[in-house]
């Protein structure tokens, strides 16, 4: 299929496939931090997870209308405030839901599932009375859109370039929160064992509260940067659901190094495939490699090694 | 767990009076009080009921949660529907297409010729095995891959999960030889039999429940064996099981596939009565829609499963006839009262409230079996 | 029987003649036609238990309020809903009001043959007006075949149906892709296309209609490329990726729901503007509806080939625009789905007053040769195969999230279902 093309063209189309796989990359990172906080750390599955995000979705729209209104001079940097915004949104739901259900089931982690589940069709629902059952339209600041072109034939999309830097800012926050500070040190010993670290003095149930709601606010801000490459309507959020999930337990659990390397060959696996293959096909030889994989290394690329 | 008793009878007088109950519903209730459409509306519910109670097997007893059992009633209802299919795409019927006598959607996508997997779903014979094998091989493939590798829990329900949105896309994307994402539609007649009257609706039905306690019988029996006791020891302390010689793994297969079976049937009894099979079964939402069903029943009991289904389904058409808005709200506030407030489900409720109450109004009766009643009940307790 | 409806009718021709100028034949939607329901007695024009009163008729409305598909189906219910209310404020069909039953197929396709055999078996309704995706159209036919059921199908489908029980009111593939593609060609000077779609039937289908037709009857023009992605994907960057190696003249998308505008996001992302028009992106499956979600910056100067656009200029339009926006609100828009579905009741109102009875046997017999003058989209007719003559257009995206219509075929496009050389 190359044969006519030049060198220099060849080139060019690899180096921004290239590009597209990071891109993709940094998608699973966002998408997938969250949970590997929440899930993780914490062992609750959260089925609301998508949801969460929409909600970070939902606040960006909001917000990009309030600074239509009242704010157009501000109207370019909006999108910083919304994300900010769309954290603070998710975290504060995030609480409410570890106060109100899932501090009550950590010791079901099956259960937490099934509650999650039924949370997220009450989000949906909500959603749905409040904004309206079709898709919201996010307009992003002129300067977001469009591309770089860094040779002639080489162009980046600026959306995806900023995709990536919040994929690694996060990842760098998480990464210094739950292994160089205190706070990570309780969460971390929580997760290793629940009695001895509530015997030793740590409010475990403070600091499950605070895990709950930071997982949940990544998972706003993800879907905050979201509004620049996907839709935003009331059942956007269940699909990211399942590959999110399978990015994180693929990483292996508790390990959030090991979330970023699955990411990364999630990502690549699938965007070299599509370039390949046919789009449907490579989705399913991509979800088929992960899942074979793990039934040969179930605990996932890397774990934790554990006395249980 | 409180010790067993020594002796495990395959029926309480109990169960006994429970299953008379169900049967009476189902075979009398029903039939006399419901219009035949509403019966068949009924008999498609029936079918979940086979998923639910293969859950409460696989999850209550056995502590294994699958999110993907809609991968088996979709390969059960797939292997009817492909039969039937089969039958309804005569060269008669099918004349206007380029290729007569093939299915039309294939027809649809340039397929000139069955492929050959096809071929096998002309024989009933055939079919009538491959409900059962094909998603039973299936699940014995997922079991082995998995519990030999002591892949469990929450792992296991998320791999489940990710192995239905795999064959969902897979089966969309092969619209040319699955029908894709429109599934298998316009079955006709079941070896000649036309199955879109209401007689045979009704007929259907019958056999539906038959089959189902058919079913249940053998869950029940599953149950009370050593077997379904040695799930619950392994539900709760999986080492100690294993470490007194036991091969954890192989018991957990074998449920498993014999959860796979049971939606298998139900699959195909859904093809038989709605007349189509789509691949919405097959995906993440019914699969986990009916683990609730099992929820709701209370999830170590077998008949509470077929109770939870017909509930939830009854309140599901209800609610969305009147108010579909409110009903995702309705539904959403299901799975997590259920989890938060009546962890047993229908089942606890009756035990807790309900038989207390009656045993009170015919004191007489309770003190004839005092036995026969008080260890059931400790038996349905979560050891959670 | 027939003869006493024969005078009515007569009496009502003449008199609906004065009003609406002289439209013989056809039924008008904006004058008002009073029929009186006392000529016409309900044992007569409902022979087979339909539910239909001395007052009223009921009639189903089966969509999906939630679920996935709430996204695309709420317009059509919403143009519904006010086709019945315009209806009855002139006196209804044959003198009795409209009232309608709506149920819920919840973006479920077993749902939608429960729901469909519920309207048909339980509550008795004298049509239907629903479905949406080819799925839930698929999965409540042999209901209706079965029960004898009648539905107004307002989507643009994929063709290769034509039931006794079902009027489709919006175009079949041929209807709509062929007119675009040779517009496409020959002012724009295309000559290779890159045919994208999600993975189901109707792209698939529209998209081998679209190859046939560029490999057969273009002279010169090629296919460059064909791909399928699943339902609800939303990365993109690689197919835009392969677009760019094979330097299509067309993209040819018809990608659908929430890939939407995922795909068209990226798209401009990555540097391919629509409005720079190379390549040229030509759509069947964008209208006013996706792009709210789109966003009109980021498909702006992309084509869109169908057959109504809420910007059409006529005086039907500017009617039906306004009553729209007084029912459902100022910042609604209307796409071709939304009036399509609009059709639904009055051609069905159209065909029950020209049979003079709600029995579906005779409603379906009347249905071919009914015309509306006074559609939104201008004039429509029913044809033979149940699907409706009209006529094809193409339009240019806006920021405003509009488009402007760039072309239309002179003449009414011939329904063909089953088009012979495309198969």
């Amino acid at each position: 299929m190359f044969s006519d093309y030049s060198m220099s063209e060849l080139t060019a189309i690899f180096a921004m496939q290239g590009f597209a796989g990071l891109i993709l990359f940094s998608v699973f990172v966002l998408m997938a931090l969250g949970l590997a906080i929440i899930f993780g750390q914490m062992g609750v599955i959260n089925m609301a997870h998508g949801e969460f995000m929409i909600l970070g979705a939902y606040v960006t729209y909001l917000m990009s209308n309030l600074f239509a209104d009242y704010m157009p001079a501000l109207f370019s940097i909006y999108f910083f405030i919304a994300m900010i915004f769309a954290f603070i949104a998710s975290g504060a739901l995030g609480m409410l839901v570890e106060w109100a259900l899932i501090r009550h089931l950590y010791k079901r982690p099956l259960d937490t599932l099934l509650a999650t589940w039924g949370l997220s069709l009450i989000l949906q629902q909500l959603y749905r009375t409040v904004f309206g059952a079709r898709e919201v339209g996010v307009t992003i600041p002129d300067w977001m859109m469009g591309s770089l072109p860094l040779t002639d034939l080489i162009e980046v999309p600026i959306n995806g370039i900023f995709v990536m830097v919040l994929a690694v800012g996060i990842s760098v926050g998480v990464y210094v929160m739950l292994y160089r500070s205190g706070w990570g040190k309780q969460v971390r010993a929580i997760n290793n064992n629940r009695q001895m670290a509530d015997a030793v003095g740590i409010n475990t149930a403070w600091t499950d509260r605070m895990t709950f709601a930071i997982g949940c606010g990544v998972a706003g801000v993800a879907g905050s940067a979201f509004t620049m490459i996907g839709s935003t309507g009331p059942t956007a959020g269940q699909l990211y659901i399942v590959d999110t999930f399978l990015v994180v337990v693929f990483g292996g659990a508790g390990s959030l190094l090991g979330t970023i390397a699955s990411a990364f060959s999630i990502s690549q696996a699938q965007s070299i495939m599509e370039f390949f293959i046919s789009g449907s096909m490579a989705k399913v030889l991509t979800l088929l490699t992960v899942v074979g994989i793990l039934m040969l290394r179930p605990q996932g690329l890397f774990s934790l090694k554990l006395r249980k | 767990m409180q010790p067993m008793p020594i002796k495990h009878p395959f029926l309480t007088r109990r169960d006994i009076v429970g299953y008379a109950i169900l049967a009476a519903v189902i075979f009398v209730a029903f039939p006399l009080l419901l219009e035949p459409f509403r019966l068949n509306l009924f008999g498609k519910y029936l079918t979940y009921a086979f998923v639910a109670v293969g859950l409460v097997l696989c999850w209550g007893v056995g502590g294994i949660l699958s999110l993907g059992q809609g991968i088996f009633f979709g390969l059960g209802g797939y292997c009817m529907a492909m039969f039937l299919k089969l039958e309804a795409s005569t060269p008669e019927n099918t004349s206007i297409q380029s290729t007569p006598g093939i299915p039309d959607f294939m027809d649809w996508n340039q397929l000139t010729a069955l492929p050959w997997w096809w071929e096998p779903f002309n024989s009933l014979f055939f079919t009538l095995i491959a409900v059962v094998i094909v998603p039973v091989a299936f699940a014995f493939i997922i079991g082995v891959a998995m519990f030999r590798r002591r892949v469990g829990g929450v792992y296991f329900a998320i791999i489940t999960q990710a192995i239905a949105a795999i064959l969902t896309i897979l089966i969309i994307g092969q619209q040319g030889f699955t029908g894709g994402v429109n599934g298998i539609t316009d079955l006709r007649t079941f070896n000649g039999w036309d199955i879109r009257t209401n007689d045979a609706k009704t007929l259907l039905y019958f056999v539906n429940g038959a089959l189902l306690f058919a079913v249940l019988l053998i869950a029940q029996f599953v149950r009370k064996s050593k077997l379904g006791r040695l799930l619950i020891a392994m539900r709760d302390q999986e080492d100690r099981v294993r470490f007194s010689g036991y091969d954890v793994a192989n018991f957990k297969i074998f449920v498993f596939c014999l959860g796979a079976g049971f939606a298998a049937i139900g699959g195909a009894m859904f093809t038989l009565q709605v007349g189509f099979m789509s691949p919405t079964f097959v995906g993440i939402v019914p699969s986990i829609e009916m683990v609730i069903y099992a929820a709701v029943g209370g999830r170590l009991s077998i008949i509470g499963a077929v109770y939870g289904t017909l509930l939830v389904n009854y309140a599901k058409t209800t609610f969305s006839e009147s108010f579909p808005e409110l009903w995702l709200f309705g539904l959403g506030a299901l799975f997590i009262a259920v989890v938060m407030a009546f962890p047993n489900g229908l089942a606890g409720l009756w035990a807790d409230h309900v038989e207390p109450r009656l045993k009170s109004l015919w004191p007489r009766g309770d003190a004839k079996h005092p036995a026969s009643t008080s260890p059931a009940t400790t038996e349905e307790t979560p050891a959670e | 029987m027939s003869d006493s409806k024969k005078s009515t009718g007569i009496n009502n021709l003449s008199r609906r003649a004065v009003l609406a100028g002289g439209a013989a034949l056809s039924a008008s939607l904006f004058a008002p036609k009073m029929l009186r329901a006392q000529d016409y007695p309900t044992a007569e024009i409902n022979t087979t238990g339909l539910a239909v009163t001395d007052d009223t008729v009921t009639c189903g409305i089966l969509h999906s309020v939630t679920g996935t598909m709430a996204i695309s189906e709420t317009g059509s219910v919403q143009a519904e809903k006010l086709a019945i209310e315009q209806i009855n404020a002139q006196g209804g069909i044959l003198g009795r009001k409209i009232e309608y039953i709506q149920e819920d197929g919840a973006s479920d396709w077993p749902t939608f043959a429960e729901k469909a055999r519920k309207l048909l078996v339980q509550d008795k309704v004298a049509s239907v007006m629903g479905c949406w995706t080819s799925a839930s159209r698929k999965a409540v036919l042999p209901v209706f075949e079965q029960n004898n059921g009648f539905l107004y199908y307002p989507t643009f489908y994929e063709g290769l149906e034509e039931s006794p029980n079902v009027i489709y009111t919006g175009q079949e593939a041929t209807q709509q892709i062929i007119a675009g593609l040779n517009w496409v060609n020959q002012t724009k000077g295309a000559k290779s296309f890159y045919l994208l779609g999600s993975d189901y039937i109707w792209p698939r289908t529209s998209n081998k209609i679209a190859r046939k037709h560029i490999e057969n009857f273009m002279e010169g023009c090629e296919v460059v490329g064909e791909e399928y992605y699943p339902l609800g994907h939303t990365q993109f960057n690689s197919v835009i990726n392969k677009i760019r190696l094979r330097k299509p003249d067309v993209i040819y998308a018809i990608v659908v729901g929430g890939s939407n505008v995922a795909f068209y996001k990226q798209l401009k992302a990555a540097g391919i503007d629509p409005a720079e028009e190379s390549p040229i992106v030509l759509t069947i499956s964008v209208t006013e509806d996706e792009i709210r979600g789109i966003g009109g910056e980021n498909i702006d100067g992309a084509y869109a080939c169908m057959k109504y656009f809420q910007s059409l200029e006529n005086e039907n339009n500017q009617e039906f625009v306004s009553a729209f926006k007084e029912m459902w609100g100022e910042d609604i828009v209307i796409g071709d789905v939304t009036q399509a579905a609009y059709l639904g009741p009055w051609l069905w109102k159209a065909a029950v007053e020209k049979a003079g009875s709600f029995d579906v046997d005779k409603v379906r017999e009347a249905s071919p040769g009914i015309e509306l003058q006074t559609a939104p989209e201008g004039y429509v007719k029913v044809h033979e195969n149940h699907h409706l003559w009209s006529k094809t257009r193409v339009g240019r995206a806006k920021t405003d999230g509009q488009y402007d219509v760039v072309y239309e075929t002179a003449d009414l496009v011939e329904p063909d279902p089953f088009p012979e050389g495309y198969q």
